[in-house]
């Protein structure tokens, strides 16, 4: 959409000049706003908010735009309509004190006069051309024109003195919007839309489920491209706005930057860093298992940095939330109270889901947080059908991740069996997925947490069993054994019984070693007994050998002596 | 006015009051010329000498336009005698004319 655009008002030939309405999102969806110096219908149901959308093109265009406006109200008085937009923080009489507004109530009533021949309306036509030129204006509201048939009986005169108005507020140069009431298979009761051909915006309040959602539609805008789907739009303090939620791609800038789960252990199943910055996570799992606990943990993490958080309850109060978490030594209060933890707690039932998702893209917007957590979205389905939410949780998902804002949404997922499927199908959208699921043995149940998808990083396999301490959250390892995945007391058992072991067999080892050295001492002391009786035999044979060598060394001599004595003779 | 009750009164007053009528003209236009000259021809057959007809070109007045709540033109208001009526169109209906004057 707006690359079209883009390229229309670069585009060297036809350019349609576009008036910007000033309302949130309009312009977004008409590619820079309603057809400039033309007359622009705008049909709808009674009540759907036709007179408010007026109000705010006259008064965003007298404040925003510097482009005074006249509004021609055939329907309320001055002072009605002053009163009534009030409360969206217009102040209409101090504009008409400036000279940027001219209101001007056109009262017409059957009962008071008489048609007694041909005529015109060259009154309205002076009367608003009057207007027009004595404050300057540019714009002009006509709140609904279709009055005039109403109070007028001669409709060959007024549909050709309509006809006349068109063409004459196009010479004007003035950007028009007509109101028409919504008629029976057509747009407009008078069939205004044959009269209005270059653009016509359909407004719509429909009611499903006791659930309403207004609703907006461009059905045709002559000369330009527009968005063509029906848009949501809010109405509340600050006027009128429209979520063009569609007309965003799939371009928008990632960031590589990692952020902190909150939990130390669960940022080293994913790569040792936590998620990363602009991404979507899930954390899904049965009742009770701790996505809150997770979903706050983060909340707290991000606070902790001195970045901005937005928390959307679903199902708790505020001080529901900070008071469980106060439990697990969140204090979440005191982020709270320096504004940068901001809850916004509101039933699914409250809107509809289209509401629901104006609503977090006005806070996003208003608020820029870095984290958004919406808890849970499972409560959503009450309120519109599985395919519903998860085309609203796309277009939220991109919205915000335009933004690099970080969201997490938990699900409750209902069935052990199905939970892989389930999570309100947005297990693909979403960037990371944490599964915490109960594991039942031996009477009890413990929680196990497993990274199902984390796109991007390294991520651990391993399922860790996920406790929750008086001092936070805390992941750990599980028990792989010969019995399998041992968690909770048979984790512990199983540590016990192990260190029992240690202990026993160290026991024994050392018993074994004091036997050892007894025999040792036994032994060496035999050793030297026999050493000592193997130096005496050693003596005993030495001492033989002396006196033999002796004995033989004497004969030797005496031999050689007796030898000698015999020579001499 | 006091004796409306009494029919005949009402005649009697009738033939007697005075009659303030503005007309809102839009220039020399076709209709705003036939409105005048009806007009005028019922006034001087009916109301001779006692009414006063202002004649009103709201093209040299626009101003006037918000606060008469023009919209159709011509338009003919009786001011007096009460109450007010408004008449639009070039006042060839005669019959009805009257009867929305009071004087039929």
């Amino acid at each position: 959409m707006n690359q079209e655009t883009g390229k229309n008002t670069d585009a060297p030939l036809t350019i349609l000049p576009k008036s910007p309405t000033g309302v949130t999102g309009l312009d977004e969806i008409t590619g820079g706003g309603i057809p400039k110096g033309r007359p622009t219908l705008v049909c709808g149901a009674a009540g759907c908010g036709k007179t408010l959308l007026s109000v705010e093109f006259i008064v965003r265009g007298a404040l925003d735009y510097g482009e005074p406006g006249v509004f021609m109200a055939f329907e309320e008085k001055s002072d009605e309509l002053t009163t009534n937009v009030a409360s969206l923080g217009f102040d209409l009489a101090d504009l008409q004190a400036r000279k940027l507004l001219k209101i001007d109530h056109v009262h017409i009533d059957r009962s008071e006069i008489e048609e007694t021949g041909e005529y015109d309306l060259e009154g309205l036509f002076i009367r608003l051309g009057y207007a027009i030129d004595s404050i300057g204006a540019k714009r002009v509201v006509l709140d609904t024109i279709e009055n005039l048939f109403a109070g007028l009986s001669n409709m060959a005169v007024l549909r050709a003195e309509l006809r006349r108005l068109f063409t004459w507020l196009k010479d004007k140069g003035v950007t028009t919007i007509i109101t028409g009431e919504k008629g029976d298979g057509s747009l407009t009761r008078q069939g205004l839309e044959e009269y209005v051909s270059d653009c016509v915006i359909l407004l719509e309040h429909r009611v499903s489920n006791q659930i309403s959602t207004r609703l907006l539609r461009i059905v045709k805008y002559r000369g330009s491209t527009h968005g063509t789907n029906e848009y949501p739009f809010l109405i509340d303090e600050d006027g009128i706005s429209v979520l063009p939620v569609t007309s965003l791609t799939l371009d928008h800038p990632v960031s590589s930057e990692r952020i902190s789960s909150g939990i130390p252990s669960l940022d080293k199943m994913l790569d040792n860093k936590g998620y990363f910055r602009g991404s979507s996570l899930l954390v899904s799992g049965t009742a009770g298992t701790g996505k809150s606990s997770i979903a706050s943990t983060f909340a707290y993490a991000t606070c902790l940095r001195g970045e901005r958080c937005l928390y959307f309850a679903f199902e708790e109060s505020p001080q529901q939330i900070v008071r469980n978490m106060g439990s697990i030594g969140l204090d979440l209060q005191q982020f709270v109270n320096n504004g940068l933890l901001q809850f916004h707690a509101a039933r699914p039932t409250l809107n509809g889901l289209e509401m629901h998702l104006v609503a977090i893209y006005k806070l996003v917007n208003a608020l820029k947080p870095s984290v958004v957590i919406l808890d849970p979205i499972t409560n959503l389905i009450t309120v519109g059908s599985v395919s519903e939410v998860k085309s609203m949780l796309i277009r939220l998902i991109d919205f915000l991740q335009s933004q690099q804002v970080t969201v997490m949404f938990t699900a409750l997922t209902l069935n052990n069996i199905v939970n892989e499927q389930t999570d309100e199908g947005v297990s693909s959208l979403v960037d990371a997925w944490l599964l915490v699921r109960d594991i039942e043995s031996n009477g009890e149940r413990n929680r196990g947490l497993y990274v199902m998808k984390s796109r991007g990083m390294k991520h651990s396999n391993q399922v860790r069993e996920f406790v929750i301490t008086d001092n936070g959250l805390e992941l750990i390892d599980v028990y792989l054994g010969a019995e399998g995945v041992l968690t909770g007391s048979a984790r512990i058992a199983q540590q016990l019984q192990e260190a029992t072991g240690v202990a026993l067999r160290d026991h024994a080892v050392s018993r074994k070693d004091r036997e050892i050295e007894r025999k040792r001492t036994v032994l060496e002391s035999k050793i030297a007994s026999l050493q000592e009786e193997f130096e005496s035999v050693q003596d005993e044979l030495n001492k033989t050998y002396v006196e033999d060598d002796l004995r033989k060394e004497i004969m030797e001599k005496n031999r050689e002596q007796m030898t000698r004595s015999r020579h001499d003779d | 006015m006091s004796e409306q009750s009494e029919s005949w009164d009402d005649e009697l007053d009738a033939a007697n009051e005075l009659y303030v009528l503005r007309l809102f003209i839009t220039g020399v236009s076709v209709n705003s010329v036939r409105a005048l000259t009806n007009i005028k021809h019922i006034c001087e057959t009916r109301l001779a000498g006692r009414y006063s007809l202002e004649i009103i070109d709201v093209h040299q007045q626009k101003e006037l336009a918000e606060e008469a709540q023009l919209v159709a033109l011509p338009m003919l208001i009786k001011e007096l005698p009460l109450p007010v009526r408004r008449l639009i169109g070039d006042m060839s209906d005669t019959k009805l004319v009257l009867t929305v004057l009071g004087l039929s």
